[in-house]
């Protein structure tokens, strides 16, 4: 135990005290926080600046229809559109609405002229504006009063609520649950990949550095291998702890730099997402604020953390060790392309069924691939965020630890055999040969 | 008094027999050459004895008793494979691997200082081993083995690298070693080393072994009772017994060389009063063979 300990120490220090582990660690949360900050600090400076908006409507159907907003002031102007061009525009460097009149005296062509590109939220409000207007001139047109229209039109809110199994009801929110889904999804099979390909480096080093044979003149070599994978699991770890302190830390210095408010930022980014899902009806509205910071609250974050700690250990125990196995058998770096593919492939297949498993987390495909622990990993992140029952957890966990004992067992087999081979082209029949041999 | 004994170890790879039936019986505080060809098994032998691997039949005593996981840690081992870390230090690296074979650090440390100064290395502590020259590495790795004092040591090909000056080092250092109280096992297919440092070898072939004993015996058994005789004369050698057979005899530097072998049990003194009637005599003495010359003979047998 002491000597594994000795071997854990030694990959674990020489992993983190790499220029390339110290950098990852400070440009990733950097990235993330920038992630999360620069939409907050874009759209601020673009909401505190208020645009005026010239109305020239020669119609006569949008007088007084537009509002004024938050950010954005309508005033009416008369003269033809070229002097109002020289006016609002030039001069007074305001937006102008130009509505020309047509035969069915309908607009359907307007034109926002502008000297800067205008905001999403301005183009959006006129346009919803014009809508609703024309709308409702259209029905005026047949005879139909809008009143009766609108109080006819059914206002359906159709909020999922999920119910867990203990009869607390939670409303689900579809959209950010994707997005996280599929973030940590792509999150964990980098993880397991980045490691685990460490681990496949660290095991042909020992072995190409012929270092090997005296270290398991001390050692079993089950227990350099295992030494190994552990050592390196902790560097990730470490890495995925530091990533989740210096991303606060760093969005609390940007915050405090740029007097941004995180949580604007958040639920601008996440504000925008919504734009976006639901046609950008009328920008971003406060109560919408209000729900984003529900969805970001109903998501455990914890449990999340948690769950990726566990199965990015598990996914990671499940490869590394069939990666060990690989870079025990083989000599250089070019054989260990044909046994890398077959073994990274149901990893591979797990994000290419992203879009599948975020569309139905629950369907019969999607549970069982959380469930073959050569999937889970990936597969069962990504169904996470949108609520998985105990019982499934469990199983899949269980199989996940199921899974890579019995990884850990067949690639020491192939292990100890591979690191004293030299010179021998290794093929999946000699692979086979040194899984029946017997210690 | 046997530090280290094999009794009928076997072991079949995939398809190939490694070692048949091997024993073979260290002595304690002998040094032990382990000879024969690429691929006998001695590496596989030398293995099975550090339980790198393990054996299919057989058994390996360790003073008497069967060696047991315990055991590695009076065994230094210098695999003929042999490498270092690139990246890591030297003096950081040479601590790890002390520590895995069971000493303290701080006592890896102290240990550690005293032979890096005996070797002259003492400076390279802090440099990475990719700085290092081949010789300096294998330097490196020879305190390694021997840092922890163990009872038994085994060399594989410790002289690979090395210029004559660090190999003569090395030599002296491998004899300090024996007289400080370890056993040694050296396989090598540098003979000359093998006279000079054995005093027991066994020779495997084909994964058999083919010879083994003390070194003097062997040379004897193997004799072939020729004589070499320095001598002064204008005349040629000439034996009326067909039982002597001069083998040849050539000029050198004014004197002349003849191999004499004597088919009979002449006694080296009769040869001597035949030679005395014929010639001067400078030197005389019994050839005995080389340890090349009976390693090929046999593994040319036995093949």
């Amino acid at each position: 135990m002491n000597k594994i300990s000795l071997i854990i120490k030694r990959e674990y220090l020489t992993r983190v005290r790499k220029k390339s582990f110290i950098i990852m660690t400070i440009l990733g949360p950097i990235l993330i926080a920038a992630m999360i900050i620069l939409p907050a600090m874009l759209s601020e400076w673009s909401e505190s600046e208020e645009k005026s908006v010239a109305v020239l409507d020669e119609t006569g159907i949008f007088f007084e229809k537009f509002k004024d907003q938050e950010s954005i002031k309508f005033y009416h102007v008369f003269e033809g559109i070229n002097d109002e061009k020289e006016n609002a525009l030039y001069n007074k460097g305001d937006l102008l609405l130009y509505i020309p009149k047509t035969e069915l005296n309908l607009p359907v062509n307007a034109q926002l002229f502008s000297v800067k590109q205008p905001g999403l939220n301005v183009t959006a409000y006129i346009k919803s504006v014009m809508k609703t207007t024309i709308e409702n001139e259209k029905l005026k047109a047949q005879g139909i009063d809008p009143e009766v229209i609108k109080s006819a039109k059914a206002n359906i809110n159709l909020n999922t609520i999920r119910v867990e199994e203990d009869g607390a009801e939670k409303k689900s929110y579809t959209e950010v649950e994707v997005a996280l889904a599929i973030f940590a999804g792509i999150m964990i099979y980098f993880f397991i990949f980045m490691f685990g390909a460490q681990v496949l480096k660290g095991v042909m080093e020992e072995k190409s550095n012929r270092i090997v044979e005296v270290i398991i003149s001390s050692v079993k070599p089950f227990q350099l291998m295992m030494g190994k994978i552990i050592g390196i699991a902790m560097v990730g770890l470490t890495q995925f702890l530091l990533w989740i302190v210096l991303t606060g830390f760093f969005l609390v210095i940007f915050q405090l730099g740029f007097g941004g408010d995180i949580s604007a930022g958040m639920q601008s980014m996440n504000g925008q997402n919504q734009v976006i899902t639901e046609n950008a009806a009328s920008g971003i509205s406060s109560d919408k604020m209000a729900m984003i910071t529900e969805i970001i609250g109903s998501i455990n974050l914890s449990a999340m953390i948690l769950s990726f700690i566990f199965y990015f250990l598990g996914g990671y125990l499940l490869y590394s060790s069939l990666f060990a196995a690989i870079g025990g058998a083989v000599d250089h770096d070019s054989d260990t392309q044909q046994f890398m593919l077959p073994v990274s492939i149901p990893l591979i297949f797990s994000v290419m069924m992203s879009g599948v498993v975020v569309n139905q987390p629950d369907s019969t495909l999607s549970i069982w691939l959380s469930m073959i622990p050569f999937t889970s990993p990936v597969i069962m992140m990504m169904r996470i965020p949108f609520g998985v029952p105990y019982w499934e957890l469990f199983a899949s966990g269980g199989l996940l630890i199921v899974g890579f004992i019995f990884t850990t067992w067949l690639a020491g087999k192939i292990y100890r055999t591979g690191i004293l081979m030299y010179g021998q082209k290794v093929t999946y029949a000699i692979l086979w040969k040194w899984l029946r041999q017997k210690s | 008094m046997t530090a280290l004994q094999t009794i009928e170890v076997s072991k079949t790879f995939v398809n190939h027999k490694a070692l048949d039936k091997v024993s073979i019986e260290v002595g304690e505080q002998s040094i032990f050459g382990l000879l024969g060809p690429n691929g006998a098994g001695k590496t596989t032998l030398i293995r099975i004895v550090n339980m790198i691997s393990a054996k299919d039949e057989g058994e390996v005593l360790l003073n008497g008793e069967p060696i047991k996981q315990q055991d590695i840690y009076n065994i230094g081992y210098l695999p003929e494979e042999r490498g270092l870390y690139k990246k890591m230090k030297v003096g950081e690296q040479a601590v790890y691997l002390a520590q895995l074979k069971g000493m303290p650090r701080q006592e890896a440390i102290r240990e550690l200082k005293v032979w890096f100064e005996k070797f002259e290395i003492g400076s390279w502590w802090d440099k990475k081993v990719e700085e290092l020259s081949k010789g300096m590495a294998q330097k490196v790795q020879f305190i390694v083995t021997v840092l922890h004092k163990p009872k038994l040591l085994i060399f594989d090909e410790p002289f690979s690298g090395f210029d004559p000056i660090n190999t003569n080092l090395l030599k002296d250092e491998i004899i300090n070693l024996q007289q400080n109280g370890s056993t040694i096992i050296f396989s090598t297919h540098n003979m000359a080393s093998v006279e000079e440092l054995c005093d027991h070898i066994v020779l495997i072939n084909d994964s058999r072994v083919i010879l083994s004993g003390e070194i003097h015996e062997i040379k004897n058994r193997f004799k072939a009772n020729v004589f070499e005789v320095v001598y002064r004369s204008p005349k040629e050698l000439i034996f009326e017994s067909a039982d002597i057979e001069v083998m040849n005899d050539e000029q050198k530097n004014g004197e002349k060389v003849a191999n004499i072998k004597t088919l009979s049990h002449h006694s080296s003194n009769e040869l001597l009063n035949l030679l005395i009637k014929q010639v001067e005599v400078v030197s005389f003495r019994e050839v005995l063979p080389s340890v090349n010359d009976i390693f090929i003979q046999e593994v040319a047998l036995t093949s």
